[in-house]
């Protein structure tokens, strides 16, 4: 009987897959026209979901000039990301974060030669926008020791001294606060939350952290997605999130120096700029460490930086030229202006990309 | 059960002492209306809400449960007042769970029509940003993985179940009944790391496959199968067993043509949820067989796509264009609810063709 | 099920019989020896994290992991149970309702209608659990945290967006409600007619019929419909960690925004971001489910045992 009626789930299924298919075989290779490159293969990546639409649209990007190449990035988190670098299950990585010093010394990535250390840049730059939603008020002005005592739980009203005073003419609500916080471990509160301890020492005790501390409560909610939603449909609310997310909702110009700024991407590339490389690294890495607590004018210090991780010298020359093709097009100019315009992110610089051009071309 | 309270309204010996049959339905809609009536007054004061429908519905069915059961113990007697009390609140309990079940279809329809159109079943996200594309890879990525999830998990499933019920005696199978209520516990992610595990030992790091998805599907459906069909077969009365014994006809063949299809709409049911729940997975699906915008027919090369990571990842990275990210993402939710009541209705057509012909 | 009695008779041995029970048995042995590798996967990729240094996982901020797991272990029975309450009494009603309320030819459209319910995949139920029901509940939890706060439960203060842990258990309910009803309803469409008229004849309502005839028939179905439930409920990964806000805490108020989280929902959010011994550590939760699993399945066979001469129809 059994088999019978598996047999019979089996035929439809079949059916419907054969019908399905001969539908999209049609539509599987709309750029018919060879556009002369000669790459062809699968290229594999796995890392941050903060990424994933900045790769979506470099993925297309790439894929249309490149017919005959697959790029396949696995949204599976940065960690996971990073493991599976390690582990060689893939030939390049995302990640919120740069390998630490002690990681990279270990130099047990399974891909690249032993010895020859690995490329990181710092491609994907993403302003942070610190979100809310209250009635009738689009934007607030609050400087970083007022944005940790919101978020840490000292600031529970939005008619709060502190936050009315660096606000003149705006009609602030007697409502309580409900500062909505990323639920999983996220890139995103590591660099949130370095800002404020960067620029708010005194108030923001705990660091740079991942993981919500349960003593400053707040609501958690998951993913960008999650938050976003929850701050949308809950009252007197704030979050943050990637500044792309933000939507119709009211966000804050953050003090630095003597002005507030707010975000822009223009902005979020200016830090990148204005900060050091960290020292003691390769010459082809290129982790940045943020100047949050900077004085500069015009720079909006809430950035989120995502890395691309791939080897300078693998052990297998299968994938090189798909690396080194994919990479150059992510770093240049059309690559990042597409990104932007998919993904909301900022452009990187010209000395940057000059110097990142330099370390893919020299991948082997 | 056909046990309606005499119709005509004929004095007689055994309607004596009964409530007349309009009297419950009279008895809902009073109620229903003194509760509406209060309920306007006191919100005649503040603004009104969307809640307070449903405050006066509850109420209403509330007053209407205790007036209803009051009257009738005052002219039936308790046993009878205790009846229709049971009988409301089981009607009750059905009412109660559609009230979720509407709310989620409405809102699926609502937000997935806006993409349910032929580009979305033809199209793959293959150089897609923004707008446009379909998800006609996901939708084979599921048929197929859920397809080998259960071309794999219904016979080990199903033996095991007759081993039980037929077989089975001493500490083996207690050790396996017992053993498959535990596995009913593993976090559907465990299966997915499991499954990854398993095939990295035979095709080296960072390899994800169709069939690994399927692998992780079925540690989660294999149990529900057995569990469930268990106790179907537990429910075939052994007259018919020793009824088939007694005309020699041999055991196995017994549970083949008699066991099995006394309970073959029960079993149908189980097999149906174990692929209800199974279908819907996305943790271990994202991990085994990996995340792909293209299309892949092989279970056994490459990555594979399924509708729940299509909609789950449409919901979490939305680009700046976020209403397509968003409409496809209910499309998508809606096409697998669609998928699950195809194969649904399937399967009680099925059951119904083979299952031998009973009172009810 | 066809225990014999003492003298026993030894039937003859076709080979179609030796093949059939062969394979059945074949396929149970191979049922315990996945579970055994599921198991020793969990053990050797979580024993890492359970003895693993606090200072060296990022996860247990310097606790160690037995503080780490104890508010997840909490989160993960006190939503279950609450899913249960509420869904196992209305599961048997609607079972009921279908089998022996509802007009015959309805019956089955209806039995239909639930099903959809397990037709809704998990991802969806996440959906509709943030961004409906929450947004829904949460004035009644508001009301609920104003006038109700001197019972534990409500305490408040209540959650501004009401994903608490109400709301996923609300949510869990409705997913296990398709599970448990289609189980009890099958096993109470089985009661035997006889018993059911036999009561009837005897001039017995028709709750009084289902007490005496069609509960105690289908008590094990029941409990085993419910474990079914359970099981699902305590393993739900992606809907509780998309409604819920969760917090590592034990706290008995189920309307505020600082909520237990559960042990799947916690893995899932925090497994994408996890590397090294961190991965290990999260293993080992699941390990612990796995246990948690086990300790409750062992509890309610005990309880179905003792009640064995009620249950199953032989």
């Amino acid at each position: 009987m059994n088999f019978k009626r598996l047999g019979t789930i089996g035929a439809i299924a079949i059916a419907g897959t054969i019908l399905l298919s001969s539908c999209a075989a049609a539509t599987g290779s709309t750029d018919g026209e060879g556009t002369g490159s000669t790459l062809t293969g699968t290229l594999v990546g796995a890392g941050a979901s903060s990424q994933q639409s900045a790769q979506e649209a470099w993925v297309a990007g790439f894929q249309t000039a490149n017919e005959n190449v697959t790029v396949e990035y696995d949204p599976i988190g940065s960690g996971g990301g990073r493991d599976t670098f390690i582990g060689g299950g893939s030939q390049f990585a995302g990640s919120d974060r740069a390998f630490k010093d002690e990681e990279i010394a270990e130099d047990n990535f399974a891909s690249c030669v032993p010895g020859t250390g690995i490329l990181e840049i710092p491609a994907y730059i993403s302003p942070i926008a610190i979100i809310f939603n209250l009635d009738g008020v689009d934007s607030l002005n609050l400087d970083a020791a007022t944005i940790a005592g919101i978020f840490n739980g000292s600031i529970t009203n939005w008619n709060d001294a502190a936050i009315v005073s660096q606000n003149d003419g705006v009609e602030l609500p007697d409502l309580g606060i409900t500062a909505v916080h990323r639920a999983d471990d996220s890139g995103t509160t590591a660099n949130f939350t370095d800002y404020l301890s960067a620029a708010a020492p005194s108030v923001w005790t705990v660091g740079s952290i991942e993981t919500w501390p349960t003593e400053f409560g707040g609501e958690g909610a998951p993913q960008t997605s999650g938050l976003v939603d929850a701050v949308t449909n809950g009252t007197g609310t704030i979050g943050y999130a990637d500044a792309s997310r933000a939507g119709d909702l009211g966000t804050v110009a953050v003090k630095v120096g003597d002005e507030y700024v707010p975000y822009s991407p223009e902005a979020a590339a200016a830090i990148v700029d204005a900060s050091p490389f960290a020292e003691g690294r390769g010459e082809t890495d290129f982790a940045v460490n943020l100047d949050r607590a900077t004085d500069a004018s015009g720079v909006y210090p809430v950035v989120l930086i995502s890395y691309l991780i791939a080897c300078n010298e693998y052990a297998s020359s299968d994938s090189v030229d798909l690396v080194k093709g994919y990479l150059s097009y992510i770093i240049s100019p059309e690559g990042q202006s597409t990104a932007a315009d998919a993904a909301g992110s900022a452009p990187i610089s010209s000395t940057l990309f000059d110097k990142a051009q330099a370390a893919v071309d020299a991948i082997k | 059960m056909t046990t309606t309270t005499p119709a005509r309204p004929i004095e007689n010996a055994y309607s004596a002492g009964q409530l007349p049959r309009w009297a419950p339905l009279t008895i809902l809609i009073g109620s229903l209306a003194i509760v509406v009536i209060i309920f306007m007054f006191v919100q005649a004061g503040q603004p009104a809400g969307e809640f307070n429908i449903v405050g006066a519905l509850l109420s209403g069915v509330v007053l209407f449960a205790i007036v209803l059961t009051t009257v009738s113990r005052l002219v039936e007697g308790h046993r009878r007042a205790t009846d229709r009390l049971v009988t409301t609140l089981v009607t009750l309990a059905f009412l109660i769970a559609l009230v979720p079940l509407i709310s989620l279809l409405y809102t699926v329809l609502i937000n997935g029509a806006a993409r349910f159109d032929l580009d979305f079943f033809t199209l793959s996200l293959r150089n897609v940003v923004g707008e446009g594309g379909g998800a006609a890879h996901a939708i084979i990525g599921t048929l197929q993985m859920t397809l080998a999830a259960a071309i794999i998990s219904v016979p080990i499933g199903l033996m095991t179940s007759i081993y039980l019920v037929e077989y089975g005696r001493g500490r083996l199978a207690q050790a396996i009944t017992f053993f498959v209520d535990v596995m009913t516990g593993i976090p559907s992610i465990v299966a997915g790391l499991f499954a990854y595990s398993l095939i990295v030992i035979f095709f080296g790091p960072g390899v994800r496959l169709g069939i690994a998805g399927a692998v992780a599907l079925s540690v989660l459906m294999i149990p529900v199968v057995v569990r469930s069909s268990e106790e179907m077969l537990r429910l075939v009365p052994n007259e018919l067993r020793e009824a088939s014994f007694a005309l020699g006809v041999p055991k196995w063949l017994t549970i083949l043509k008699i066991v099995l299809p006394t309970s073959i709409a029960g079993i149908t049911t189980g097999v149906m949820l174990a692929i209800a729940r199974v279908i819907g997975e996305t943790a271990p699906l994202l991990v085994a067989a990996g995340f792909t915008n293209n299309f892949n027919y092989s279970l056994f090369s490459d990555r594979m796509q399924s509708l729940p990571v299509y909609v789950y990842s449409s919901y979490i990275s939305q680009g700046t264009d976020a209403q397509s990210y968003i409409d496809r993402a209910w499309a998508g939710a809606l096409t697998l609810i669609l998928i699950v009541m195809a194969l649904n209705l399937l399967a009680r057509i099925i059951a119904k063709i083979f299952a031998p012909k009973t009172g009810r | 099920m066809t225990s014999t009695a003492a003298p026993r008779m030894r039937a003859k041995q076709r080979p179609g019989d030796r093949l059939f029970s062969g394979t059945a048995l074949a396929a149970g042995a191979l049922i315990l020896a996945i579970l055994a590798a599921v198991a020793a996967f969990l053990v050797i990729q979580g024993v890492p994290g359970i003895t693993a240094d606090p200072e060296e996982t990022t996860l247990l901020e310097g606790t160690d992991f037995w503080t780490y797991v104890g508010p997840l272990v909490f989160g993960t029975i006190w939503s279950a149970a609450i899913a249960l309450i509420m869904a196992v009494p209305i599961a048997i009603g609607i079972a009921l309702f279908i089998s022996h309320y509802a007009p015959r030819p309805l019956a089955a459209t209806l039995g239909y209608i639930v099903d959809l319910l397990a037709a809704v995949p998990s991802v969806v139920f996440g959906l509709w659990g943030g961004n409906v029901l929450a947004v829904g509940v949460q004035p009644f939890y508001a009301w609920l945290a104003e006038n109700f706060s001197w019972i534990p439960l409500f305490a408040g203060p209540a959650s501004g967006t009401g994903r608490t842990v109400l709301t996923a258990s609300i949510v869990l309910a409705v997913m296990v409600l398709p599970i448990i009803t289609a189980i009890c309803r099958e096993v109470f469409l089985q009661t035997p007619v006889l018993h059911e008229e036999a009561a009837l004849a005897l001039g017995a309502t028709r709750w009084e019929m289902i007490k005496v005839a069609v509960l105690p028939f289908g008590r094990a179905g029941i409990v085993s419909g419910a474990m079914l439930g359970l099981g699902r409920a305590l393993g739900e990964t992606m809907a509780v960690a998309m409604v819920l806000s969760a917090s590592n805490v034990i706290t008995f108020d189920i309307i505020s925004s600082i909520n237990p989280s559960t042990i799947a929902a916690n893995i899932a959010l925090s497994f994408p971001e996890a590397y090294g011994l961190n991965v290990n550590v999260l293993i080992a939760t699941g390990l612990i489910l796995f246990a948690i699993t086990l300790i409750v399945n062992t509890i309610a066979r005990y309880i179905v045992n003792r009640r064995k001469e009620f249950s199953g129809a032989n």
